[in-house]
């Protein structure tokens, strides 16, 4: 039998006391398909006790798992088939916006997802009626989160819903304004979303998962930063190999949570997500780990070039750590709820063009990011169309979650709360892109969306 | 014979008489076997990591981390118990 050692058992320690090392969710994504009918309140009693009876057990467990390996669970999630696939045949889905939210509350879980339309070809009559019911969902509900995918590179962008979703996107911040626009901060625009993403707001279970699967997000920039404390000037190589190291500590804690829960709950694992996920605790930040790297401030240059070795090195760690890994994978950079990114907007340092070429390389895109209450639904839009043109030609998936903060400008702050952080008003550009954006249609397929 | 289920337990705090010989009890008192112990003291820092089997049947993982969490307030020493399987998924391979 193989003793652990001492010390390995005191870096472990080290790093869930000192180093914020947790798990940051454990998601179960269940199928609603076999709720479907064409009667509202039958389909949302439907949808309610699925949910409720599979999930029953879900926090119970995180809990117990948490207790047991003494690494805390954050967050434990549902994530729902897009609920437009689900509300073809009734009128009013903000009704099942409702019941989801019950479900959430009932189960006592953080965040519910899965109030989503998968549009990046066409809308369907019910994809649209659900992106339009939005504001109001996300207004009249308080776990629920939402997303839109407008993108992909197999199919081009649908010009049509990114422009919807810009004025949704405004609509929602005026709907939630006596609280910041926090309705936007439960709302993502994506191209080429995945179908088994563990985080928020993002998370949707995809038509092609099967009944039910728990999946679990890693999380853990504080350990990364630290570890790279201890390879000050040395050479890129070497802070390569101490990322992957870690990632791949992490992520073996990350595959150990997903595989007792898998068992205990008697659901299959879906997969790990290796991502970087930071909180805006002070030693919990991905902009501190580019820092460490050598940069005076993140923002600064050279910054995209740090995002592209972490993100790469991240999943080089992980991958090994895990028997299936998916969802986003990768550093993620929201700025509300990374105090390193906080600081370096509030100094001026970091501008929305160069978030905007960070998620050229790292795992999804302009997120958590607090614009002026006054930018124009056109506007929005066209940043929208941007982030999803970058996830279109370089295959990967890009998402826009953006907070027009009511009655904000520039040199203000909104606070979200809790993991959702605050953030600084960030400039956008006055220019105007009406024109572009009222042309509607759709953005071609690029040349390399024909692999066959 | 019963699966064997291993827990770490770590003890952290200013070094006092007896922490071994009371944790030990508590340990015995829950039918848990010591499998081994480590202990340290660096400028009166107490360290010790001891590995028990906690896989019979009269031992129940809450009971007892709850008697150490207890013990561990009463002397004023962080006492922590997990399962092993955390450090072995993040050490081997």
């Amino acid at each position: 039998m193989h003793m652990i050692n001492t010390s390995e058992i005191l870096e472990t320690l080290q790093m869930i006391d000192h180093q914020k090392l947790d798990v940051r969710t454990i998601t179960m994504g269940i199928s609603l398909f076999s709720c479907v009918t064409d009667d509202e309140k039958k389909l949302c009693d439907n949808i309610y006790d699925l949910i409720t009876r599979r999930a029953e057990n879900l926090v119970e467990v995180g809990r117990e798992i948490e207790r047991e390996i003494g690494v805390p669970i954050v967050n434990k999630r549902i994530s729902v088939t897009p609920a437009a696939l689900v509300t073809g045949a009734i009128k009013n889905p903000v009704k099942v916006a409702q019941a989801l939210d019950r479900a959430a509350k009932t189960t006592g879980v953080d965040f519910i997802g899965g109030y989503s339309a998968l549009v990046h070809k066409a809308m369907t009559e019910a994809d649209k009626r659900l992106i339009e019911s939005i504001p109001e969902a996300l207004s009249t509900t308080d776990f629920l989160c939402s997303s839109i995918n407008v993108g992909s590179t197999r199919a081009g962008i649908n010009m049509d819903a990114v422009k919807l979703m810009g004025d949704v996107v405004k609509q929602t911040a005026a709907a939630t304004a006596e609280n910041g626009g926090l309705g936007c901060a439960k709302l993502v625009v994506f191209c080429n979303a995945v179908e088994d993403n563990p985080f928020m707001a993002g998370a949707f279970h995809g038509p092609g998962e099967g009944d039910c699967a728990v999946s679990v997000g890693v999380s853990g920039p504080g350990v990364v930063k630290v570890a790279l404390e201890q390879v000050k000037g040395r050479p890129f190589d070497e802070v390569a190999e101490t990322i992957k190291r870690t990632a791949f500590h992490i992520t073996r804690v990350g595959q150990l949570v997903a595989r007792e829960a898998s068992r205990r709950l008697d659901v299959p694992f879906g997969i790990v997500d290796l991502s970087l996920a930071p909180t805006p605790a002070v030693g919990d930040s991905v902009a501190q780990i580019l820092e460490e790297m050598g940069l005076e401030i993140c923002g600064t240059h050279g910054t995209t070039a740090a995002l592209a070795l972490l993100n790469d090195a991240v999943k080089k760690g992980g991958v090994m750590a895990s028997s299936h890994v998916g969802g986003l994978s990768g550093a993620f950079i929201p700025v509300s709820e990374d105090i390193g990114m906080i600081h370096a907007a509030e100094r001026g340092a970091l501008s929305l063009e160069k978030l905007e070429a960070m998620t050229c390389v790292c795992s999804v895109g302009l997120d958590m990011i607090a614009i002026p209450g006054d930018t124009p639904a056109e506007t929005i839009a066209a940043i929208i169309a941007d982030e999803a043109a970058i996830g279109m030609v370089n295959n990967k998936t890009t998402a826009v979650r953006v907070i027009p903060a009511p009655g904000k400008k520039v040199g203000d702050s909104v606070e979200f709360g809790g993991l959702l952080g605050y953030a600084p008003i960030i400039p956008v550009r006055e220019y105007s892109a009406a024109d572009f954006i009222h042309r509607g249609g759709r953005i071609p397929a690029p040349l390399h969306s024909l692999r066959n | 014979m019963n699966e064997m289920k291993k827990a770490v337990i770590s003890v952290l705090g200013t070094d006092k008489k007896g922490i071994i010989a009371q944790v030990s009890r508590i340990l015995y008192e829950n039918d848990a076997n010591i499998l081994d112990i480590s202990q340290t003291i660096v400028s009166g820092l107490f360290s010790m990591i001891l590995i028990a089997d906690i896989g019979s049947e009269g031992c129940s993982f809450d009971n007892l981390k709850t008697e150490l969490d207890a013990l561990g307030d009463r002397i004023g020493v962080q006492i922590r118990m997990q399962r092993s399987e955390i450090f072995e998924a993040m050490h081997q391979i």
